[in-house]
């Protein structure tokens, strides 16, 4: 009994790491696409991009979520719950990691382009090598604050039916009679994935320190 | 290329900012071999000369010709251009995600597209040239100011350049930190490499330079010997500049 | 274009008619979270072992679950222990202890920012420990909290949209309500998403009014970079 309890709960589990794992990258892609074409787009192409991010990130996430989900799953493009659910969150997380990476990006310095520029890079070249490198150290721990909310966000795709954690903690509760147990266990399991995000991201930043003190 | 006894050649440069002219009608012959050092009050358009001459910065009006070619012409590739024009700057920028090592090989690599153990030993050269073999692997926040500034020396010098800019290249160091830099910039002369540099140091002016230029309020006042000028400066602006500078870093420069 | 300016328009009022627990939620949140916050970074800060330990149990377990879950294990959990509260009450519960967990920690910044000093300070003129928390502590912790906190309620009330999904009847809920009469769920969420960017706009507005008005000068938690 309480082994299926768990191992019901593990496979929402294991759809919530899924819907996750598209989600994240796909923000991620879409953010720095998006926070390059802020940064070096011309006058244009970066209020553009500002407009999105501010309309992106007024906006709650559930409203985004479900105008996203009834585009992808319409007649035009049709794709399951679980695609439509993931991608709409990538698409959300977008703007939040924009900002992140813009604001890191800012954070280089002019002086980095200049000296890139100086040795004969071009400006693509110097963006690859000398600018992103530092900016992506710089924001590992605004992106590890990210990389939790989205975890986090991915419960709301229990609303358009995808079999995640959170839903599967309700189909328990009605056939265990035990919801408290039932909406626990899932807060547990939530907790515990959030913790190994937070965690496992610090120990990325750890490592990809660059050395400061005087030697 | 074209027979000119000039590396560098600048011809009737103009900058303006908005409203702000900041140089005027500037010309400039830089010879093989010459170490040229411009002096002359803060904002009259030193450093952005500089910028301009390695086409960081696009000038208004005029040409620049290096080796006799016009750099300013349409469609040259200015990435190609500044490969062959070393700058060192007076923040010294090095590149913070990477080790001594990795700042002077990124342009070899990545630019020249050298392989990467021929541009390691490259690297290495250059770094034994500026004294700092040792500090390779360290990164730049683990560096002095003064190390840093000799790190992006060799930086500059690993693109094997025809010609170095330095803009004023100690004026952010500690004053125990000047003398190392200089010693480098010093040597490079003595090798014979083409240098303009831009400084208040003026026992480096006096001792290193074939030609000091005085550059005022966006022009060129006067420009001759260490010892013309400092002995028998034509101009009274000249004369007033040397000797105010003399009394602000005087004691500095008594050797 | 002009088809969903009508459609916005026609239904503008059925939405306007869910403003109103939308924003009492986030007042009722924002003020809730702001005791709780408090109370858990005075605990956590100043406290003894057990007080502190209680508080940072609070604190992680609120910011390391999502909200759905807590309100869900609220309204649909607690039944299951014997308690039962209403859509509402629950609704409010879960938006204050989660905006408490986050605000604590706004809070807390400030504190740490204030430093050990001006406690010290306080202590050899010979205050007792509270006293100087709420007498030369707080009142500099809580000035300098303001500009990080300021965005606290724009994100509350992008937080309490998820209460739709135990039917409190808020803005999201018009909305679905809408969707599914006209069965034009993507004008329907349109139109909410137009109300929401307005709120959020004038909530974020007022606050940074409120923070230049509270501003000192020279005084901040941080240097600016």
């Amino acid at each position: 009994m309480v082994n299926q309890f768990f191992s019901y709960i593990f496979q929402g589990t294991s759809v919530t790491v899924a819907v996750t794992l598209v989600a994240l990258p796909l923000g991620l892609i879409l953010g720095l696409l998006l926070a390059l074409l802020y940064n070096y787009g011309g006058f244009w192409v970066s209020r553009l991009a500002a407009a999105y991010s501010l309309i992106m990130r007024g906006v709650p996430p559930i409203a985004l979520l479900f105008i996203l989900y009834f585009l992808l799953s319409g007649r035009l493009i049709n794709l399951t719950p679980f695609w439509a659910g993931s991608i709409s969150l990538g698409i959300i997380s977008s703007a939040y990691q924009m900002e992140i990476l813009r604001g890191a990006l800012q954070a280089v310095g002019e002086g980095q382009m200049t000296a890139a520029r100086a040795i004969g890079m071009s400006r693509l070249q110097a963006i690859r090598y000398i600018i992103i490198p530092q900016a992506i150290r710089l924001a590992i721990p605004p992106w590890s604050n990210e990389a939790s909310i989205v975890l986090k966000d991915s419960s709301l795709v229990y609303a358009i039916g995808v079999p995640e954690i959170l839903r599967r903690a309700q189909q328990l509760s009605a056939t265990t009679q035990q919801p408290f147990l039932a909406f626990g266990a899932a807060a547990l399991i939530y907790f515990v994935l959030v913790f190994l995000v937070n965690r496992g991201l610090d120990l990325l930043a750890e490592k990809t320190k660059l050395p400061t003190s005087m030697a | 290329m074209i027979d000119t006894p000039y590396i560098l050649q600048a011809k009737n440069l103009t900058k303006i900012y908005g409203e702000n002219v900041i140089f005027k009608d500037i010309s400039l012959d830089v010879h093989k071999g010459e170490t040229i050092v411009i002096i002359g009050p803060s904002g009259t358009g030193k450093s952005t000369l500089l910028r301009c001459l390695n086409l960081l910065t696009p000038v208004n009006s005029g040409q620049i010709f290096l080796e006799g070619e016009e750099i300013t012409a349409h469609g040259v590739d200015h990435d190609q251009v500044r490969q062959k024009i070393g700058m060192v700057f007076q923040n010294f920028l090095l590149f913070n995600h990477l080790t001594a090592l990795g700042n002077v090989m990124i342009g070899l690599t990545k630019v020249k597209k050298m392989p990467p153990e021929k541009a390691k030993q490259k690297a290495l050269h250059e770094l034994e040239r500026v004294g700092l073999a040792d500090r390779a692997h360290h990164y730049p926040a683990q560096l002095s100011g003064g190390q840093q500034q000799r790190v992006a020396i060799a930086r500059a010098l690993a693109m094997d350049p025809l010609v170095m800019l330095f803009d004023e290249p100690t004026s952010a160091l500690d004053p125990e930190l000047i003398g190392e830099v200089l010693g480098v910039m010093e040597q490079l002369a003595h090798e014979h490499m083409t240098m303009l540099v831009v400084t208040h140091e003026m026992g480096f002016a006096r001792e290193v330079a074939d030609r000091i230029i005085f550059m005022e309020k966006g022009s060129i006042v006067e420009q001759g010997s260490p010892e013309d000028l400092f002995e028998r400066p034509q101009h009274a602006r000249t004369r007033e500049f040397l000797g105010k500078i003399s009394e602000l870093y005087g004691k500095k420069e008594k050797k | 274009m002009i088809s969903f300016f009508e459609f916005f328009v026609r239904f503008l009022p059925d939405l306007l008619s869910g403003m109103g627990m939308t924003l009492l939620l986030t007042a009722e949140g924002v003020l809730a979270g702001f005791i709780l916050g408090l109370a858990a970074t005075l605990a956590r800060t100043y406290g003894g072992n057990f007080w502190r330990n209680l508080a940072i149990g609070y604190i992680e377990l609120f910011r390391g679950t999502p909200l759905l879950v807590q309100v869900f294990l609220l309204y649909y959990g607690l039944p299951g222990l014997g308690i039962t509260l209403s859509r509402e009450w629950s609704a409010f519960l879960a938006l204050g202890l989660n905006s408490g967990a986050y605000q604590a920690e706004y809070l807390r910044g400030s504190i740490l920012a204030i430093g050990e000093g001006q406690m010290l300070a306080a202590r050899a003129i010979g205050m007792s420990k509270w006293k100087a928390v709420f007498y030369i502590i707080l009142p500099q912790a809580l000035r300098l909290a303001i500009p990080a906190w300021a965005n606290e309620p724009v994100s509350l009330l992008k937080a309490t949209s998820v209460v739709f999904l135990i039917a409190v009847p808020e803005l999201m809920t018009r909305a679905k309500l809408i969707a599914s009469r006209t069965y034009d769920p993507i004008s329907s969420y349109l139109a909410v998403a137009v109300l929401y960017l307005v709120l959020v706009y004038l909530v974020d507005a007022t606050m940074k009014w409120l923070e230049r008005r509270t501003r000192l000068p020279g005084f901040s938690a941080v240097g600016e970079r």
